[in-house]
Order: C-alpha cells, then sequence, then structure tokens
C-alpha cells in the first residue's frame, strides 16, 4: 500500500474521517483544517498496526508514516513523552469511520496500551529529573483524558460551558469565580507544599523545564481539543436536523401526497378539489407556523369551528384571532353561535369565502363573522323561524352575551356576537 | 397612465399568474427571481410599485428592501403565503407600505396596488389583526423613557376602530360609512398606524412577533 501524497483518484486513499468539514475559516493553522482536500486528522487503526495514529497524521501531512514513527519514538526517548503524545493522540483523534474494527482486536489494544503507558511512567519517574513529579502529572493528565472520553456527550457539554464561564467569569457568575478562586489557591498551596518539602534547588531546576513541557504541551493539543469539541457539536447539530427532516417527510407523506392523490381523483369535481386543497392547506399551515395550540382556549376552538365549517362546506373562512384566553362555559357558547353563523354565510351567501375575527379585551369577547354575499332582508325572516334567532341570538342572551346581525341585499351579512368576560 | 410595477417572487408561475390577472390595470415593467436580480431590476426599471415576495432563497423580500436601503426607492407590497407574524412584521419595519396574503383576489389586489402607488398603506385582515395583537397592552402599563415618543407606541383610539373593521374585512370605503368620516381620513389612520408600526421604538413589537410561534 503506498502512503503519502494523495494521487488523484486513487481509491485506496481516504479522503477524510469526519462526515462534516470542520475547519476554522480564515484559521492561519490550515495543518490541521480539513480545507484544501487534505485528509482529515484521524485515526485509521484498520490499516496499521498500533493505533492508527502515526498512519493517520501520515496522511494528513502527507508525509511518509515512517517518518512520522521516527518522530513519535524519537520522541519517546525524551523522558517518554512520544509515548505520551501517542497516548493522548489515540484518546483524542477520531476515528475514521471506514477504517472497520482494526488489525489489533480491542482487547490486546488496551493490553499493549496500558502496558506501554505503565512503562514509559516507570521510566519517566527513574530517568528523568524532576520525574516524581513528572509521573503523577501525567497520570493525572491521562485519567483526565479518558474521564473525557468516557464521559457522555451533556457531560462534556457542560463541562466546556463550566470552564467558559469561570474563565470568563461575569460578576453574576457567583459559582464560576469561586472556582477560580479555590482552583487557584490549590495550586499555591501545592506548589508551597512541594518546595517546603524537596530540595529547592531541583525544584530550581526542574521547575521551569515542566512549565516549559506544560504550556508546549498544551500549545500542541489544545487545538485538537478545541477541534474535537467543534465535531462533536456539529455532530449533533447534523443528528438533530436529520430527525427533523424525517418527521417533516413523514408528515409530508401522510397529508401532502394522500391529499394530492385525491386530488388526482376528484379532478373534475372543483368543489371537492377546492375543499381537499383547503383542508391540506391548513393542515400544512399548522405544521408550519401553527403554535402548539393549547387545548381548552378560545382561539383554538373558534379555529377549529372554521375548519369544521371549511371541510363542511367547501368554503374559505379567513380567521384573524386577537388575544386569546382559556375556555369556559359562555365562550363556549360564543364559539357555537359563531360556528352556526358560519354555517348560515356557508349555505345562503352564495360566495366561498367568510371572514371570521376575534378579539379577546379585559372585559368581554368579540366575534365578527362576515360574508360578502347576497344578504337578505331581516325583516322579511319570520320572528319564529328557527335557525338565526334560536341558534345564534337566544343561545348568546342565554348567557349574558349579545348578537347583532346586519345584512343588506346585495351587499353582505355581519353577525356580531359579544360576550362578557366572567370576572376571575 | 397605469402604475408601473416590478414582480418579485421565485415562483415563475405565481409571476405568470399575476400579470395575467392585472392585465391592462398595470404595467409591468420587469420581473425577477432572486433578490439580486430583483435589486438590479429595481434599480434599472424604476417603477412606482414592487410586488414584493416575502419568501425567496438567498435572503427573501428582506434583503431587497434592506439592500435598497433609504435611497429613493419604489414602494413595496408585499405578499406572503406565510401567516408568521414575525415574517410580515419584519417586512413592514424594513419598509413594506403594506402586506397582503398570496390568496387575495385580482381585484382587490389590483386595488391595493393603486392604493401602494398613491403613498397609502395596505392592511390585510391579518396584518391589521397583527397590528391590534401587537399593541394590545394599555399604554399605563408601559415604563415610561422619555428618549421615546409616546404617540409611537400606541394607538389612538380612532385608528383602534380602523384596525378593528379592516381586521374584520371591511374595505376602506366600508369602514369610511361605518365610522361617518370620508376614505381620506380612513387612509390617513392607515399610514398613521404603518408608520408607528414601522417606527416605534417598543421592545414588545419585535419580541411579541418573535414570541408569537411559542405561545
Amino acid at each position: 500500500m503506498r502512503i503519502g501524497r494523495a494521487p488523484d483518484g486513487d481509491p485506496d486513499f481516504v479522503s477524510g474521517c469526519s462526515p462534516i468539514p470542520v475547519g476554522v475559516p480564515g484559521g492561519d493553522h490550515g495543518w490541521m483544517t480539513a480545507s484544501s482536500g487534505r485528509p482529515v486528522l484521524c485515526r485509521r487503526p484498520g490499516r496499521a498496526s498500533g493505533g492508527g495514529v502515526a498512519l493517520g497524521i501520515a496522511e494528513h501531512l502527507r508525509v511518509r508514516v515512517t517518518a512520522v514513527r521516527a518522530v513519535f519514538v524519537a520522541l519517546a526517548f525524551l523522558g517518554g513523552f512520544g509515548v505520551a503524545l501517542y497516548s493522548v493522540f489515540w484518546i483524542v483523534l477520531p476515528v475514521a469511520p471506514d477504517s472497520g474494527h482494526g488489525r489489533v482486536t480491542t482487547v490486546l489494544e488496551h493490553v499493549v496500551g496500558a502496558a506501554a503507558v505503565v512503562a514509559a511512567i516507570v521510566t519517566v519517574a527513574y530517568t528523568a529529573p524532576l520525574g516524581g513529579l513528572f509521573a503523577p502529572m501525567l497520570l493525572a493528565g491521562i485519567g483526565g483524558a479518558l474521564l473525557w472520553r468516557q464521559a457522555t456527550e451533556t457531560d462534556r457539554e457542560r463541562w466546556r460551558r463550566l470552564s467558559r464561564t469561570s474563565l470568563s467569569a461575569r460578576g453574576t457568575d457567583r459559582i464560576g469565580r469561586l472556582r477560580v478562586v479555590v482552583g487557584a489557591t490549590l495550586v499555591v498551596a501545592g506548589g508551597v507544599l512541594v518546595l517546603a518539602r524537596s530540595d529547592t534547588s531541583a525544584i530550581r531546576d526542574g521547575l521551569p523545564a515542566v512549565v516549559v513541557t506544560a504550556v508546549g504541551f498544551a500549545l500542541l493539543t489544545g487545538p485538537w481539543w478545541m477541534r474535537t469539541a467543534t465535531e462533536l457539536a456539529s455532530e449533533r447539530n447534523e443528528r438533530i436536523r436529520a430527525q427533523e427532516r424525517a418527521e417533516i417527510a413523514a408528515q409530508l407523506h401522510d397529508s401532502v401526497l394522500q391529499t394530492l392523490a385525491l386530488i388526482q381523483r376528484n379532478a373534475d369535481s372543483p368543489r371537492e378539489v377546492a375543499r381537499l386543497a383547503r383542508g391540506q392547506e391548513r393542515e400544512l399551515r399548522g405544521l408550519l407556523y401553527g403554535s402548539a395550540e393549547a387545548g381548552g382556549q378560545f382561539g383554538g376552538a373558534l379555529r377549529g369551528v372554521a375548519a369544521e365549517v371549511e371541510d363542511a362546506y367547501a368554503v374559505t373562512v379567513e380567521v384573524v384571532a386577537v388575544g386569546d384566553t382559556a375556555l369556559d362555559g359562555d365562550l363556549a357558547a360564543a364559539v357555537r353561535a359563531a360556528r352556526e353563523a358560519l354555517v348560515n354565510a356557508a349555505r345562503h351567501s352564495r360566495v366561498t369565502n367568510v371572514a371570521l375575527y376575534s378579539e379577546v379585551e379585559n372585559d368581554a369577547v368579540s366575534v365578527f363573522v362576515r360574508d360578502r354575499g347576497v344578504g337578505f332582508d331581516l325583516d322579511a325572516v319570520a320572528d319564529d323561524r328557527q335557525g338565526v334567532r334560536g341558534s345564534i341570538i337566544d343561545r348568546v342572551e342565554r348567557h349574558g352575551g349579545t348578537a347583532r346581525i346586519r345584512s343588506e341585499v346585495g351587499v353582505g351579512t355581519e353577525v356580531a356576537i359579544t360576550m362578557p368576560r366572567a370576572r376571575p | 397612465m397605469t402604475t408601473r410595477i416590478v414582480l418579485v417572487d421565485d415562483h415563475a408561475m405565481f409571476r405568470a399568474g399575476v400579470r395575467a390577472e392585472l392585465g391592462a390595470r398595470v404595467t409591468v415593467v420587469g420581473e425577477a427571481g432572486t433578490p439580486a436580480t430583483a435589486i438590479a431590476t429595481i434599480r434599472a426599471t424604476t417603477p412606482d410599485v414592487v410586488l414584493l415576495d416575502a419568501h425567496m432563497p438567498d435572503g427573501g423580500g428582506l434583503a431587497v428592501l434592506e439592500a435598497l436601503g433609504a435611497q429613493p426607492r419604489p414602494r413595496f407590497l408585499a405578499l406572503s403565503v406565510s401567516d408568521a407574524a414575525e415574517d410580515v412584521i419584519a417586512l413592514i419595519r424594513a419598509g413594506a407600505r403594506g402586506y397582503v396574503t398570496k390568496t387575495i383576489s385580482a381585484d382587490d389586489l389590483a386595488a391595493a396596488v393603486d392604493r401602494i402607488a398613491d403613498g397609502d398603506a395596505v392592511f390585510s385582515p391579518r396584518l391589521a389583526g397583527f397590528v391590534l395583537d401587537a399593541f394590545r397592552d394599555s399604554p399605563a402599563a408601559r415604563p415610561t423613557d422619555p428618549e421615546r415618543d409616546p404617540d409611537l407606541d400606541a394607538l389612538t383610539p380612532r385608528e383602534r376602530q380602523v384596525m378593528r373593521l379592516l381586521a374584520r374585512g371591511y374595505a376602506y370605503k366600508e369602514i369610511a360609512a361605518e365610522l361617518f368620516i370620508s376614505v381620506k381620513t380612513v387612509e390617513t389612520h392607515a399610514s398613521n398606524v404603518l408608520r408607528k408600526l414601522q417606527l416605534s421604538s417598543r421592545h414588545q413589537l419585535t419580541r411579541w412577533a418573535a414570541d408569537r410561534r411559542m405561545l
């Protein structure tokens, strides 16, 4: 297998391990971004003898994998730094999705890894200056990395948030400030303890080295930590988006496609087509712009009866509702009266558009149903005729409200219903 | 001379439909399907009125309104299939003189175009409902802020009446008859409400529009 420069069209050459290209726009550390078609930095255990770290880095930097391995080995002799670096890479780098399960089985992988780490720590502890200090630090670092790796996404998100708030703590973030103070105190106390108990001259020699190493380590790995964080976040976003897409697709399939099929079969009946289209439009609007309508609300009940009338009589009811309130017995009567008014308009006005306007005010609720249809002569309607009188006016008046009907032949009809609001 | 208009909508079929429906009542001097071509077309043809679709790729009608800025420009009538208050309010705040839904009849649309060309405001029943909803709380409940113009933050009783009748589906002429005022006065009230909608600094307005989805 060839490793190294990426020949165009080489099927063996992996193009990237992240489904989402993550890069820092305009960032100057291009060697770790996914731009310019480089393979994304990730572990490729499938084709490597170890964890695939060297292979991943080699592919990313387009150098020979042997060179990368040589660098790691060379660093390993510098106080075991290479081993530590390799371990950290192993833990932090994401695995390429196409790399399969790997040549090394998971158990063996862990045993070898653990043995290497222990050996490195022991070596460092006995050989390096200040080894006694370095080994615990390394252990702590690895422990932290392991914790991070085992943690759930929610935990990581919380830690990230906490660490952000503590470093840029506002005046209001008391816990964050407290953490900074306590942390700083502990660090200083630990330093004092170490200084007090050990040979000062060794500290003087060793401390700068440790500090330099730590800073270097942070500089080296910091971007990877950030990168991991970004990748996790974008992965989660992608998952949420996919879920939403699936939901919308299901909804469209259940409703829109079914309705379109029905419309094709009813193509010879304009009335039916209009009814189907209007019903579907209402449903889609509810899905796209709809507020999660709480049950038992006045506005929701009005929209409900408007939808019923639309479905039953193939008309369009334009609903404009201002304000909303909980539905009680009186308001339910107003809604039923409004339904009767809508039905009358749908049946007798000979137009297909009806306007429904409702407004909830502090002391009363008003509903207006208006059509621009043929209208009728109010005086010509006998008093004893049911319909308008019984179903609208009497019903509203029984609940303490008023209903007024205005109609003019050739202009249209408007029913105005006013219901006083019950004092809470 | 008829009103010169530009149609901006990403659906060619809708543009063709509007063009056919309005017929000789207006002169269509240009069409555009994207905000970018719309901006170029409007600059090149300097129409009287632009029929602007709220929802298009690349920023929608809002992008067109914002790109043309405060320079001398045509008057805009926003068209939308959306019922979302935040979309409508955003377009009005960006300078559109009116808003109607795409289901509007050809006659009503032609009347609305003429009204916009004359510098008046066009309120669909739904927009009138939004206005009443947004300016609903009583003036006394608002905090007093010397920086703000209190007149912009509340509707007068008369303006409220006009908005209510608009929301009930009344035409300007019918409102005038109902309130015993002239059509010109109704137009003035509507223009004043539009100005308040555009200039009011009341923070509730934008928040109200954004919150409406989550009610």
